[in-house]
Formats: structure tokens, C-alpha cells, sequence
């Protein structure tokens, strides 16, 4: 019997805190995501932008279109959040292509954080955009009867989220385990092409969903506003 | 039967429908894709992103049966 996915490898504890493997990676990828950014950051010039600048001005530009075209808004106030979590978990899956390295998103915990971090960022984006009554307001129409249905919602939404990601993520991986114990050395190859598609589509359909669902929170029952 | 044995079916029959339905949801998608692209040629790039976005998401459906057959097998709180 192959390891349990959902075990979790604890590698030390900060106090009563387990560390697990899964977080080492994540500290790992956030280290390598957030000095890069630092550090092809320094010399940025509008006249003569060089190589590097001008790649990571198009990998911005087209997240900035991609929200634009979702939320048919002007898409600065969301870039931060939302391109950070597409770069990251685009990262992220593909982290799993270097040997040694597990995929974060390969374990529950990873999503679960990701999915709450949506959650809270949609409210913070309504109650922004539309201030608290208006926002906690939408929970109450048409009719307060469906409270409980809405908060429902929000919930199994979020729920969802994680588990899709999750479950993508960490399938592919276990299917390559067997594969590859059943078949031989080369033979899951071309399924671990496939994975790279599946990696950069989860980051994707994840980061569009997050996406709609700030779009709801900040725009619901508005006339949209021409962008 | 064991609690064993029945997680065990019980993951069978969960990956099973799992497969089943959503094989057809997702023929049923690329089959309308298809029309769409044949009678609109020019509009090929975005319905092939929204199908890939549609199927991912149907797929999700039997991802969700294969987290519960491995829920089944290997957090199950009843066989250990």
C-alpha cells in the first residue's frame, strides 16, 4: 500500500508547533518568488527597460488583462493579491517537477490556507468597495430566509476550492506513484508532460475563481460601471 | 463484512460513478465545442480556453469521488 496522502511528514517542531515538509517547501518557494521579484526589481528604467523587466512587465500585464476581463473593472486594486496567488501556485505546482520536491498543494493544508485567504479577501474587497452594511446587506436578499442558505454557500464555496485544487494536485501524483511502481522507470514520462498542463490549468481555474468571486463581492446587484 | 472490505467497495463504487458521469458531462462539452468551432472558425481561441477551463472544472467532480475513495482508504476512522 502506497503512503497515505494525508499523512503529514512532520520534519521538526517550533514549540508545540509541527513543521512539516510541505512547509519547508512553501518557505522555500516563497523565498525564491519574493528575492527574485526583489531583485529584478532594483534597476527598473522606463526609457531602456531591459530583458528582464520587460518579461516581467508582460507576465503583469497579461494577469492585469486577464482581471480586467473578468471583472470588467480597473484591475490595479486586485493585481497584488490575485497575481501573487497565480505566480505562486503556478510555482507551486510545478515545484513537484524537480526530484526531491513534493508539491505543496499536493497536501490539504496548503489549499485549505489559500482558500481561507480568498474567503477573507473577498469581504475585505466588499466591505471596501461597498462598506459593511451594503456588503453583510447581501446575506439578507432577497429575503432573510436565506441566511443560512447563503452563509452555506460561502462555505461549501470555499470548501470547494480546496478541495479541487487539492485533490488535481495530489491524484496526479499518487497515479505517477502507481505508474510508475506497475510499469517501469520511463513509462510516466509523458504523464508527468500532462502534469505540467494540469499544474498551470489548477493555478489558472483557482486564481479565476478567486477572481469572480472578489468580482461578486464587490459589484453585486450594481450597474456595472464602463471600464 | 469487514469495515474493511466495505471502504473497500465502497471506494470501488465511489471511483466508478466518479468516472462514469463525468466522462459523459465531458463528452457531452467537447461535442458542443465542436459545433461551436465549426460553425465559427474565428472564435476558436476563446471557446477552446472557456472548454478548457469547463473541463477542468468537470473533472473536478470525479477528483472530489477520488478524494472520498481515498478518504475511504486511508483515513477511514472505522477500519483502523
Amino acid at each position: 500500500m502506497p503512503a497515505s496522502p494525508f499523512a503529514a511528514d512532520i520534519v521538526f517542531r517550533v514549540g508545540p508547533v509541527p513543521i512539516t515538509r510541505v512547509v519547508i517547501t512553501t518557505w522555500g518557494i516563497v523565498a525564491v518568488l519574493a528575492g527574485g521579484a526583489f531583485a529584478a526589481t532594483r534597476r527598473m528604467s522606463v526609457d531602456a527597460p531591459g530583458r528582464l523587466q520587460s518579461v516581467l512587465e508582460i507576465v503583469v500585464e497579461t494577469i492585469a488583462g486577464q482581471i480586467r476581463d473578468t471583472l470588467r473593472a480597473p484591475p490595479e486594486r486586485y493585481v497584488p493579491l490575485l497575481g501573487t496567488l497565480f505566480v505562486f501556485l503556478a510555482v507551486a505546482n510545478l515545484s513537484a517537477i524537480i526530484p526531491g520536491v513534493e508539491a505543496p498543494t499536493a497536501h490539504v493544508e496548503t489549499p485549505a490556507a489559500l482558500a481561507v485567504i480568498v474567503l477573507l479577501s473577498t469581504h475585505y474587497y466588499g466591505i471596501r468597495a461597498r462598506g459593511l452594511r451594503a456588503h453583510f446587506g447581501e446575506y439578507v436578499k432577497p429575503n432573510p430566509l436565506l441566511l443560512p442558505l447563503n452563509i452555506l454557500a460561502e462555505i461549501t464555496r470555499t470548501f470547494s476550492l480546496t478541495v479541487r485544487l487539492f485533490g488535481n494536485v495530489m491524484s496526479h501524483e499518487l497515479v505517477l506513484g502507481i505508474v510508475l511502481a506497475l510499469a517501469g522507470l520511463l513509462v510516466p514520462v509523458p504523464l508527468m508532460v500532462l502534469g505540467i498542463l494540469i499544474g498551470l490549468v489548477q493555478a489558472y481555474i483557482f486564481s479565476i475563481l478567486a477572481t469572480v468571486f472578489v468580482g461578486a463581492a464587490v459589484e453585486a446587484r450594481q450597474p456595472k460601471e464602463t471600464s | 463484512m469487514t469495515p474493511q472490505a466495505l471502504s473497500i467497495l465502497g471506494a470501488v463504487i465511489a471511483v466508478s460513478f466518479g468516472a462514469i458521469m463525468p466522462a459523459f458531462a465531458e463528452g457531452r462539452a467537447l461535442a458542443a465545442a465542436m459545433d461551436a468551432i465549426a460553425r465559427q472558425p474565428e472564435a476558436g481561441g476563446t471557446i477552446s480556453r472557456t472548454l478548457f477551463v469547463g473541463l477542468a472544472m468537470i473533472e473536478t467532480m470525479a477528483i472530489y469521488c477520488l478524494v472520498i475513495a481515498l478518504l475511504l482508504l486511508f483515513a477511514n476512522p472505522y477500519a483502523h
